[in-house]
């Protein structure tokens, strides 16, 4: 078999690359789109759930008050860094006395970041908030399109360093669950307990399913078989890969969740049933 | 065997122009869009214009859009649709139509002569054999089902509804194609740079109609796309990366 090897001068392509395109008309179809099913109704929940979220995320993270019930810290809130956070939670105090800004502002931008960037997010919002498209063959609203090769779209490629960053508050936010077990220097399980060992595990789930990681742990390599721990890592993180979308939604949701249950107790409107040893 | 009159509107034109064209035509259970073009061709219509060739989904010919959304026409059965329902079928209208529901798709087949070709090293065995394992093979045999139908290409809203983009977007299909030899464990060639230039990956936003039209259930996106784009990130927006494979001195 005759060989040859490529190298960087190849990267224009061979045969000129710039062969003319085809210049014919296409179909004049009078209809913009032919569907008739409701294609409308996905991007329509995109939008619901997504704008819910963020309603629900801006008073969650500017209340700057119940965010913790002893022995529970609120997911928005954790970690806490600032000296009004309760000082038996991991970083209190490491940012020192800033009263007038509310310590979940403080971290926002990394799990934001993060989502913001997500390879399905990314699916989610350009098709239910920029409309492009909005559903499949269904016309793109905007007249000119460059995708995510230009400012301010082609910083979606720092995906990566933000997974960097999940990684290291999934290790945080595992810190603060397994407080939620310690109530007054006693092993115990509450309700929050739940809600918050749920919320690590779902946020694991999104967090290790990433397309970025997926790519780190051996989706980059050519010869998987030349590594074999790396391979099954891959190959770990594809099946859960395949699922992303779900654990996107659900982790998003039970965010909420467990902001709103400790909110509840901190507050004074629930009671949190929990057992002591 | 139970018949009914399906109501089929038709696009009938040429580049000069066209227009839907309704007919009413006899169907049986069991039938595809594509048999009910057939009998229109049959019995209404001699002159109707439609590429097919297998029947069964392999060959990649009988591409339309069906009441909007493209699809393989003789994989479409006509039980999808309530017996009262109107069966639209156009052309694909990312090509430039030559005839009724035939489109001139050169297009794919310029863009696929621009891809650098497979380009296997030297064997490492002594018998001058090369050799690969399965493990290594096993993510690029997905993308080695694709058809050619073009429906990726015909949904991709990047040149659907940007023709301007054609010249500077590859497309879905070829994308899949550049994973495969990206991927290949025998191949040499680094096409990231290519991918992020010519190829123009960057156009994608991963809003995934290629793989939610794909007859075959090619994970393009998750598997092809995006794959790819972090391998471009690699090579283009991750300094780390970068500074760590010239420190280390790692070659792909």
């Amino acid at each position: 078999m005759a060989t040859q090897t490529h190298t960087r001068a190849d990267d224009q392509g061979p045969a000129g690359t710039a062969a003319p395109l085809s210049g014919a008309a296409r179909a004049r179809i009078a209809q913009a789109s032919l569907r008739q099913d409701r294609w409308w109704v996905a991007p329509a929940i995109t939008v619901a759930v997504l704008t819910g979220f963020v309603v629900y995320g801006t008073w969650a993270a500017f209340r700057n008050a119940n965010y913790y019930a002893d022995p529970y810290l609120s997911p928005f809130y954790s970690p806490c860094l600032t000296d009004s956070c309760p000082s038996d939670t991991l970083g209190s105090g490491l940012f020192g006395d800033i009263p007038w800004i509310s310590p979940a502002i403080l971290i926002l931008v990394f799990p934001l970041g993060f989502r913001l960037t997500c390879y399905y997010y990314r699916k989610a919002y350009y098709r239910s908030f920029w409309w492009a498209p909005p559903a499949c063959a269904v016309p793109d609203a905007r007249r000119k399109y460059s995708g995510e090769t230009r400012l301010p779209l082609i910083l979606q490629n720092v995906h990566r360093y933000f997974l960097y960053f999940g990684v290291l508050f999934i290790g945080l936010l595992t810190y603060e669950a397994v407080g939620a077990f310690i109530f007054d220097g006693r092993f115990g399980i509450g309700v929050g307990t739940g809600m918050l060992v749920a919320n690590v595990v779902l946020l694991g789930l999104y967090t290790f399913s990433c397309h970025s990681f997926r790519h780190l742990c051996g989706g980059g390599l050519r010869t998987l078989s030349a590594h074999p721990v790396r391979r099954r890592l891959w190959q770990g993180v594809s099946a859960l890969n395949r699922r992303h979308m779900v654990w996107a939604w659900v982790s998003l949701l039970w965010i909420m969740a467990a902001d709103f249950y400790i909110w509840l107790v901190a507050a004074g409107h629930l009671h949190d049933y929990h057992w002591v040893a | 065997m139970t018949g009914y009159d399906l109501s089929l509107r038709v696009w009938r034109g040429d580049s000069g122009g066209g227009d839907l064209h309704d007919y009413t035509v006899g169907v049986e259970e069991g039938m595809v869009v594509l048999d009910a073009l057939h009998r229109l061709q049959q019995t209404q219509a001699p002159d109707l214009a439609v590429r097919w060739n297998c029947k069964a989904g392999k060959c990649g010919s009988c591409s339309a859009e069906v009441n909007g959304r493209p699809r393989l026409t003789c994989m479409t059965r006509l039980n999808l649709f309530a017996p009262t329902d109107t069966v639209t079928v156009t052309p694909l209208r990312t090509f430039p139509v030559i005839r009724d529901l035939v489109t001139d798709v050169s297009y794919n087949y310029e863009k696929a002569a621009q891809v650098p070709a497979f380009a296997p090293g030297t064997p490492a065995g002594d018998d001058g054999h090369h050799r690969m394992k399965q493990a290594d093979v096993d993510r690029v045999q997905e993308f080695r089902k694709c058809i050619e139908c073009f429906l990726c290409q015909t949904v991709c809203h990047v040149i659907r509804d940007h023709e301007e983009n054609k010249p500077v977007f590859a497309g879905p299909r070829l994308m899949i194609r550049y994973a495969e030899l990206e991927m290949h464990p025998l191949d040499t060639h680094d096409r990231r740079a290519l991918l992020r230039g010519q190829a123009g990956i960057g156009y994608c936003n991963i809003t995934k109609c290629c793989t939610e039209v794909c007859p075959e259930h090619i994970a393009i996106t998750d598997n092809a796309i995006i794959p790819l784009r972090e391998r471009v990130v690699d090579a283009s927006y991750d300094p780390i990366t970068r500074l760590g494979n010239r420190i280390l001195r790692r070659r792909r």
